[in-house]
């Protein structure tokens, strides 16, 4: 399969400019971006050459953000203002943060996420990541001379509804036509794989700042299939920081820090665990705004030990995603290490020790994910030719479901399904003359609604007065490419259009989206029609590029009336491309889109038929 | 999707096989591959609105078939709904008198190994279920694709259902064990 050896010249379908395109790691210590040039993966440095951008958003004094080391370098000293870790927080309320105690920030409980009063006002976690994303676009604009066609961004896989949704929508907030959300693990399993050209059942075991996933996969001839997923979404490098933290406050007897104290010792631990790696004694020393010198000396031995839990704690997930396999570790041909916590050597013996086998660490552990979302973010944006990219199937983390009477869970979409998936399930009335119904949808394993995520509430009106078990409810749910849920509930007794859909888990509408663009600081100096006009070029200039190429490639497909009208409408966008009026182009997109849309299901129909003729068995009328 | 299931009569034929239990695995692995390597989600990421959502109900729609046809109970039940046999998964919960015994027994055996946190007992128990149902699956087979006994078969089905849901609660006890 190894398909990064193929040159990259003259590779794309027609011959069309590549398009630029970039995968992005938004991790929870460090976020990187990554693009493919010349056949290869390279992950992009800011201008004085440093590919990592620490994760740390700083609301300054007089309005300035800063984001990434100039950011670190204040953290110590304006804790409230300087957000690190900002990923924990995504899709996340108060109290589902760990150690909240120990943040330093001034958190306000909103319905669904959480947010964080700072100088700059009250900012949603989407706003602050946006604000990292943001820098990264700019980094990639600036590397490539161009404005981005589109970019895939990385979740950990065990990443729910809402924190997907919340992560989609602040790629939008920054500006990024985000093609696709990507597991973590699958795209370091892509760049693995095709650097190494490896076949067979493979684990990723990914340990990160704040998340930790598991995923096993089988690689196949151009094909990546995840098998299973797991993980634990509040488990990291961070809590390994968190420990070394509580003993130095214990060694030193210290009573409780004041914040900017509590960030400049949790640096400090930070540092000895990453020295750690290479030594086996790093020392603590702190001098604090009370005056307490902090002078202590971690070793190894003792690291691990305080420590071993949180190792022990990423295996139950690991055997749960061999079981959903049904696999054992002889059935594991590597395990592919990623995440910059997996340098720590306790994780990688203990890695070792359970899959009886030397862990990969052959990639760096930190740009893996970025190369690999790349790689994909090229292949999505159309730059390499049919039978010379791959297919990547992914699945769900988490079963999706509803609350049924007495608070338990009807499970509709089983985890590890491979998405897009949908399911139904019909509800009946249980009351006579009842009008309507209300939805609780969750996310999660156990039987218990109160254990699971709540990711909506939502009611269904307009049932038509029935004897009780007469009214017929049929919810759908469909999970799309991203991973990302929506509902439908709809009353199908009569045929009376009862019916509602909704996109759970809080996403941001797009007048939020809007609203929140307006406030950011890049926006406020952006001249906002300016911006609409050339979304709306980018948009439309992809959607006539599409369509011209469907109709090089399957214009047989087509009456000739039919090809007339899409031509005809194809034009019309054209010529609106050569306007200024966003309105006008958006417009002429929507209708072309209209006009496309049997075109593409015959196209998607001719695609099925054209599969099975390859095998000589179809017999498929028609 | 619906012009899909206009021409083709069930989920076999999408991955053009016959409708039979008995069914080779890397046909319909392959097929499925073949089939989404043309309307993926990733093949249509920078094509326009209508290609977009073309694919995703497509692969959806393959998808699902997939699944149905790759697990035994599924596939099972699948096909003897095409004959025109609902197994009666909710209602018919009658099994004969021997196998309602060993259900018993299997129970037993998994209470002992959860009480006594002993995975290979559960192991040889899971072992011993996977073994069974192998058997099983291959007496569907004959009932449906040889003797064309639909009835017959959904009694056995509903075994084969039985086993897989007592497949997951030794995936729980394994959870109990190891927490």
């Amino acid at each position: 399969m190894a398909l990064l050896q193929i040159a990259e010249p003259g590779q794309s379908a027609a011959p069309h400019e590549h398009r630029l395109a970039v995968g992005i790691d938004l991790g929870t210590t460090n976020s990187l971006v990554a693009t493919v040039r010349n056949g290869m993966a390279v992950v992009l440095a800011d201008s004085q050459g440093r590919p990592l951008l620490p994760s740390i958003v700083r609301y300054a004094p007089g309005g300035e953000v800063a984001v990434g080391f100039a950011a670190q370098a204040q953290q110590a000293n304006d804790p409230k203002n300087t957000i690190v870790s900002v990923k924990r927080f995504m899709g996340r309320g108060v109290k589902d943060v760990a150690h909240v105690e120990n943040a330093p920030y001034d958190f306000v409980d909103a319905p669904g996420m959480l947010q964080i009063r700072t100088r700059a006002g009250v900012k949603s976690p989407v706003e602050i990541s946006a604000e990292i994303l943001r820098v990264l676009r700019q980094r990639a604009e600036l590397a490539l001379g161009g404005d981005l066609m589109g970019a895939v961004v990385t979740v950990p896989a065990y990443f729910d509804d809402a924190q997907r949704q919340a992560t989609k929508d602040a790629g939008k907030l920054a500006g990024l036509n985000v093609l696709r959300l990507l597991n973590e693990p699958t795209a370091a399993a892509i760049a693995y794989g095709l650097d190494n050209g490896a076949e067979g059942i493979y684990a990723v075991f990914d340990l990160g700042g704040g998340t930790f996933d598991i995923s096993i996969l089988k690689l196949s001839k151009g094909v990546f299939e995840v098998i299973s997923t797991n993980g634990d979404s509040l488990l990291g490098g961070d809590d390994f920081d968190h420990r070394v933290f509580c003993w130095a406050l214990e060694q030193a007897k210290l009573p409780p820090l004041q914040p900017r104290d509590a960030r400049l010792l949790y640096v400090k631990a930070r540092e000895a665990k990453e020295a750690l790696t290479n030594h086996g004694e790093a020392p603590i020393t702190a001098r604090l705004s009370t005056g307490d010198f902090v002078d202590l000396a971690l070793t190894t031995e003792m690291f691990c030990d305080m420590t071993r839990t949180l190792v022990q704690k990423t295996l139950g997930p690991v055997r749960r995603a061999l079981r959903d396999a049904d696999l054992t570790t002889d059935g594991i041909k590597g395990v592919v290490m990623v995440g910059g916590a997996t340098r720590m050597p306790q994780v990688q013996r203990a890695v070792g020790e359970f899959f009886r086998c030397d862990p990969l660490n052959n990639l760096d552990p930190d740009r893996v994910v970025a190369l690999g979302a790349a790689m994909q973010a090229n292949v999505l944006a159309g730059n390499r030719a049919q039978g010379e990219d791959w297919l990547l199937l992914d699945v769900i983390p988490l079963s999706l479901g509803v609350e049924t009477m007495g608070g338990l869970t009807e499970r509709i979409i089983p985890r590890n399904s491979t998405i897009p998936a949908a399911r139904s399930q019909e509800f009946t009335t249980f009351k006579d003359g009842q009008r309507a119904m209300s939805f609780h949808v969750v996310q999660g394993e156990r039987e218990l609604v109160s254990e699971c995520r709540s990711l909506a509430r939502f009611d269904l009106h307009g049932i038509p007065p029935m004897v009780a078990g007469a009214g017929r409810v049929r919810v759908t749910f469909q999970v799309d490419a991203d991973g990302l849920l929506s509902v439908n509930a709809r009353e199908k007794t009569t045929g009376a259009e009862a019916s509602v859909t909704v996109k759970p888990s809080y996403g941001l509408t797009d007048a939020e989206i809007e609203r929140m663009l307006r406030d950011s600081v890049e926006h406020a100096r952006e001249d906002m029609q300016q911006r609409a006009l050339q979304e709306s070029r980018v948009e439309g200039e992809r959607l006539a590029d599409a369509v011209r190429a469907a109709l090089e490639s399957d214009a047989s497909l087509l009456e000739s009336g039919e090809r007339a009208e899409i031509e005809l409408r194809l034009g019309e966008l054209e010529k609106a491309l050569q306007g200024d009026d966003h309105r006008t182009i958006k417009r002429a997109s929507e209708v072309l889109n209209r006009a496309t849309e049997e075109f593409a299901a015959r196209r998607m129909d001719a695609g099925v038929r054209r599969a099975l003729s390859g095998q000589k068995i179809a017999s498929l009328g028609g | 999707m619906r012009r899909v299931v206009q021409h083709l009569k069930n989920h076999f034929e999408l991955f053009g096989l016959t409708p039979a239990f008995a069914l080779d695995p890397d046909r319909l692995d392959g097929a499925y591959r073949e089939i989404q390597a043309r309307i993926h989600p990733d093949r249509f990421a920078h094509a326009g609105d209508a290609e977009r959502r073309a694919s995703m109900q497509w692969t959806t729609h393959v998808n699902e078939a997939y699944r149905t046809l790759k697990n035994p109970v599924q596939r099972g039940r699948y096909l003897l709904s095409l004959q025109g046999v609902d197994i009666g998964a909710e209602d018919n919960t009658a099994m004969s008198q021997d196998f309602l015994v060993r259900q018993m027994e299997w129970r037993e055996q998994l209470e002992a190994a959860r009480g006594e946190k002993n995975a290979d007992a559960l192991q040889r128990l899971r072992a011993e279920l996977r073994g069974e149902r192998g058997d099983l699956e291959a007496r569907i087979g004959a009932r449906i694709d040889a003797e064309h006994d639909a009835k017959g078969a959904a009694d056995l089905v509903r075994r084969l259902m039985f086993l897989e849901k007592f497949d997951d609660d030794i995936d729980a006890a394994f959870e109990t064990i190891e927490a």
